[in-house]
């Protein structure tokens, strides 16, 4: 059976729509809107925080969101294994609720950036990237806060436990400062937690999963997913 | 806190003529007191009222076509795509704001065309604009042009909307005065659609979203008058945008519209309460009684005259049905938004308002409005001298340039045809998942969810041409708009319109508006695009001059299935390529006459209707057949910067050409002209004969210039590398914003 997923609609999320089109009309999984002053997670498989400015980025972005109700579940949810994936605002999000580490800065070039680029999947082991098929993947990002840091110890860290999961790069895999969009650490797009469920990722595959705008993958990613899990 | 004395120095220094206020007099019966001054002097403002401009506007064809309300009936127009579903679309300028304060001026130019969108219960699933800033090589442009863009950019990417779309030109006229137009569209379906009425004695009337301060009081009254030195001081007229507030609001008015729990909703722009109040009034006949202590407060010392004329953004105006308060608050409460009633309708079409158990202001509210009491003008007129002098400059003397090399680098180089992408990238144009074609091609191409459709969007205005010939410009706005849509797989649809001139009080000015009007009227009937609204802004005047008259079309286009739409750039190689339509070598007004012999003079180029509608039948037919594997409109920078975009506008991918154009009398001529209704298309060999078939039977003169293929651009034995093109065309603004 394809897995249930939860798309978490915070105030001033405005991706939801997006993931939710993406999981119920392309992947048709069955798929609910969970509402921030809920705490009912409706039994759902894959929790997604999605993109927008929850809380319009106020104070700082995530940092509001994360102090949601739902988010008490959630926290729940992954510490029990259950699989989360935030992008963009929701891997701010679970930046601030310490699922998982480091912090997201404001870009380099101090200006919002929205276009497409790519990334290498940098581990196949995940639930995520395990027998995707594509090792460099073209997606957009769209962010005034990507600009990934962690500290000396914790980038060792997340070396030796293998959460690096994208890195930007050029369109041949080229891991360089040219073709870091944002001025992450190490060209981060994305990591995972230690126990490998609950993902994080700047760029949106949720805009590039519908063959009608002619870019697809987006869909690799969310197809492999519900592959790997499938119950 | 004691009002002054209402007399006619201070109706004068309000902004309203000494008949104005004589009007007001006789209107009451009364002298008005200073709260009803006020509200008068905002609503008969040039802003609110259209006094200089609506009799000139009611000549446009506003209605017929697939207009589903007609022009100026509701806050935006509304046009049927078929299916049950109808775009709501409307552009509208916030040049004076963004003069003193680009980001917020920017900023809430954007949040207000976006309540024009959902207060009609239609979703905004695009923004576009069109911006005119001064030379960017000076350094007020510069901090003016970013902190706009900025500006568009917080806004919307926060709100949620894409910005797919717009243009953006440099000239030293609008240095004091840029311009700042933004434009939304939104999706409705037919029976989920919200009206600006007010009716139902006893029905409740609400306020909802944000709070009111102290902010954009006399913002209106500030669009109507030039800028000059005193603007800087009204600074504090400019409002401050929240777009976080904005997206619950949107959610929240689209929940009570669906839910069918109101009468009437209107937002709160220019004028504020006072506006929103006496024009719902005036839809619906009916009167409003208003206790302004009801009103929630961003700061305890307003007086009655401070909040009926705030212009705090965010808020809207709610007539409710009686009995459904209960789940409108309901609603207010899941989005954590204010909802307050503030008083209820009446059947006496009076606006009476309380405010601390006194009693403010008590007018009838039809007198305020536009269509209403509002004074209605036709100004004196007189062509201006410029034009003779101008228009009779013989350009055929100028010396011939040799150097196509480097006339075309300098060319290609100007900010106006080099690519936007600085400008872009700072814009989120992919949110909502419907973008098929963003910024950088002729249109913006939007799918439309559930259905097999897109639509296509534009903005286009070439000021120059306007200057040079405001009646047969206007015409080329009109056509140039139509014919990006049109190379994007579209049938134009309706238009929406953006009219930035300078003050109308001057004669010459107002010849040009009305030369403008006219020639607008004119290709929107020939091409049967209802005006559906828009805006006007006068007095874009600073000390040292006025603007170009920038009458700005927003175009609306709909591409009936997913197959037709097309792109500008070439795609593959051996290709062949086109030129559609013919060369007259008009170099009046041009890029090239600008840049290279530091020019606006000349004639206008020419514009034939008939012709321009030849070729869009024409194209219309390549479309639906799929014979066209690209096609891009020629316009700034003539036929050599045109094949250069179609070369490397996919940045992704270049593809480069080999051409040789056919040359009239002069090759420099020949290459930059801006003669009008031309496209250049690309075909593929094995459907050359399709293709030339359907040439032979429309009549449109064509020509076959050449093949794609190669790393190099090729034009009548010039030579140039696209690598080298590539980062003119991408990189010249970003490093020109960068330098110091």
């Amino acid at each position: 059976m394809k897995p249930k997923f939860g798309v978490v609609v915070f105030p001033g999320s405005n991706c939801d729509h997006d993931a939710y089109y993406v999981t119920k009309k392309i992947l048709d999984c069955e798929t609910e809107f969970l509402w921030h002053k809920d705490t009912d997670l409706k039994n759902c498989d894959v929790i997604i925080l999605p993109g927008g400015f929850s809380y319009g980025d106020y104070l700082r972005t995530g940092a509001i969101a994360r102090f949601s109700p739902i988010m008490e579940s959630v926290i729940d949810f992954a510490n029990k294994g259950g699989i989360v994936l935030g992008i963009c605002n929701g891997f701010q999000i679970l930046i601030e609720a310490n699922l998982l580490p480091g912090t997201l800065m404001k870009n380099v070039s101090t200006k919002f950036i929205c276009k497409d680029i790519f990334v290498k999947v940098a581990n196949h082991e995940t639930v995520l990237t395990k027998n995707v098929s594509k090792n460099i993947l073209e997606i957009p990002i769209a962010h005034g806060d990507g600009n990934y840091f962690i500290d000396e110890k914790g980038l060792h860290s997340l070396k030796e436990n293998n959460q690096i999961i994208f890195q930007y790069c050029s369109d041949n895999g080229e891991i360089s400062d040219k073709y870091n969009p944002n001025g992450s650490a190490e060209n981060i797009a994305g990591i995972m937690n230690k126990s490998g469920n609950v993902f994080g990722m700047m760029p949106h595959p949720e805009r590039c999963s519908d063959s009608t705008l002619m870019k697809s993958d987006g869909f690799l990613l969310f197809n492999t997913l519900i592959q790997n899990i499938i119950k | 806190m004691t009002e002054p004395e209402v007399n006619l120095e201070l109706a004068i220094e309000h902004g309203l003529t000494k008949e104005e206020f004589e009007r007001i007099e006789n209107i009451l019966g009364r002298t008005p007191n200073f709260t009803e001054l006020g509200i008068f002097s905002v609503m008969w403002s040039e802003h609110c009222s259209y006094k200089n401009s609506i009799a000139l506007l009611k000549t446009l064809p506003r209605k017929g076509g697939k207009l589903l309300v007609d022009a100026g009936e509701e806050n935006a127009g509304l046009v049927d795509i078929g299916d049950g579903l109808a775009i709501a679309f409307k552009i509208e300028s916030h040049n004076h704001p963004s003069a003193v304060e680009p980001f917020q001026g920017a900023a809430t130019g954007v949040g207000g065309i976006l309540r024009d969108i959902f207060t009609m219960g239609a979703r905004p699933i695009a923004a576009l604009n069109s911006l005119r800033f001064g030379s960017l090589n000076d350094p007020h442009t510069k901090f003016l042009f970013e902190h706009v863009v900025q500006g568009i950019g917080d806004y919307g990417n926060c709100f949620g909307v894409p910005t797919v779309g717009g243009e953006v030109y440099f000239d030293e006229c609008y240095k004091d005065n840029p311009l700042v137009n933004a434009m939304a569209i939104g999706i409705v379906k037919h029976n989920q659609t919200a009206s600006a009425t007010s009716k139902g004695v006893g029905n409740p009337v609400m306020i909802v979203g944000a709070s009111t301060g102290k902010d954009g009081i006399h913002g209106a009254t500030f669009a109507s008058e030039e800028i000059s030195e005193k603007s800087e001081s009204k600074r504090p007229s400019v409002q401050v945008g929240d777009p976080f507030t904005e997206k619950l609001l949107l959610e929240a008015s689209l929940e009570i519209i669906k839910k069918d729990l109101i009468v009437g909703i209107q937002d709160m722009g220019a004028a504020g309460i006072s506006c929103s109040t006496s024009e719902m009034s005036a839809k619906g006949n009916s009167g409003m009684k208003i206790d302004l202590s009801k009103v929630p407060l961003r700061e305890s010392d307003m007086s009655a005259y401070e909040i009926m004329l705030s212009e705090s953004q965010e808020r809207m105006l709610v007539v409710g049905e009686k009995g459904k308060e209960k789940e409108i608050f309901e609603v207010f409460d899941k989005w954590d938004l204010h909802c307050e009633i503030i008083g209820e309708v009446t059947d006496d079409g009076i606006l009476d308002i309380d405010y601390k158990n006194e009693k403010k202001a008590k007018v009838p509210a039809f007198d305020l409005v536009l269509g209403g009491g509002a004074p209605v003008y036709i100004r004196e007129t007189q062509r201006p001298d410029y034009l003779d002098k101008l228009n009779s400059e013989d350009l055929s003397k100028l010396p011939e340039i040799k150097n196509i090399q480097d006339a075309f680098i300098k060319v290609f180089s100007s900010p106006n045809i080099v690519s936007k992408k600085w400008v872009y990238e700072q814009y989120d144009s992919m949110v909502r998942t419907n973008t098929i074609v963003g910024p950088g091609s002729d249109a913006a191409v939007i799918y439309i969810k559930d259905t097999n459709k897109a639509i296509a969007a534009c903005t286009d205005c070439n000021g120059r041409y306007v200057y040079l010939n405001p009646k047969e410009g206007t015409k080329i706005a009109v056509a140039e708009a139509a014919r990006n849509v049109v190379c994007s797989g579209a049938v134009p649809l309706a238009i929406t319109n953006c009219l930035n001139f300078g003050n109308p009080y001057k004669p010459e000015m107002y010849w040009t508006f009305k030369e403008a009007i006219e020639g607008m009227g004119e290709a929107c009937r020939y091409f049967n695009t209802p005006v559906t609204g828009g805006n006007v802004s006068f007095y874009n005047e600073s000390p040292d001059a006025a603007v170009y008259p920038t009458p700005v079309i927003g175009m609306l286009g709909l591409i009936e299935d997913l197959s037709f739409v097309l792109t500008s750039s070439f795609k593959q190689k051996n290709d062949l390529i086109y030129v559609l339509g013919e060369d007259f070598e008009e170099i009046g007004g041009s890029e090239f006459l600008k840049i290279i012999h530091n020019k606006v003079s000349g004639k206008a180029p020419e514009i034939d209707l008939t012709k321009e509608k030849k070729i869009f039948d024409l194209m219309n037919e390549l479309t639906k057949n799929h014979l066209l594997q690209s096609a891009h409109d020629i316009s700034e920078g003539g036929i050599i910067c045109a094949l250069a975009e179609c070369c490397i506008s996919d940045e992704k991918k270049s593809v480069g050409a080999k051409v040789e154009v056919p040359v009239k009398s002069r090759l420099d001529f020949s290459l930059f002209s801006e003669s009008q209704s031309r496209i250049i298309v690309s075909v593929t060999a094995e459907k050359q004969k399709a293709f030339e078939e359907m040439l032979n039977k429309h009549s449109v003169p064509n020509k076959f210039i050449g093949r794609t293929g190669g790393s190099n651009f090729e034009i009548n034995g010039n030579t140039f590398d696209l690598s080298e093109l590539n980062e003119i065309y991408f990189n010249t603004i970003s490093k020109k914003m960068n330098e110091e």
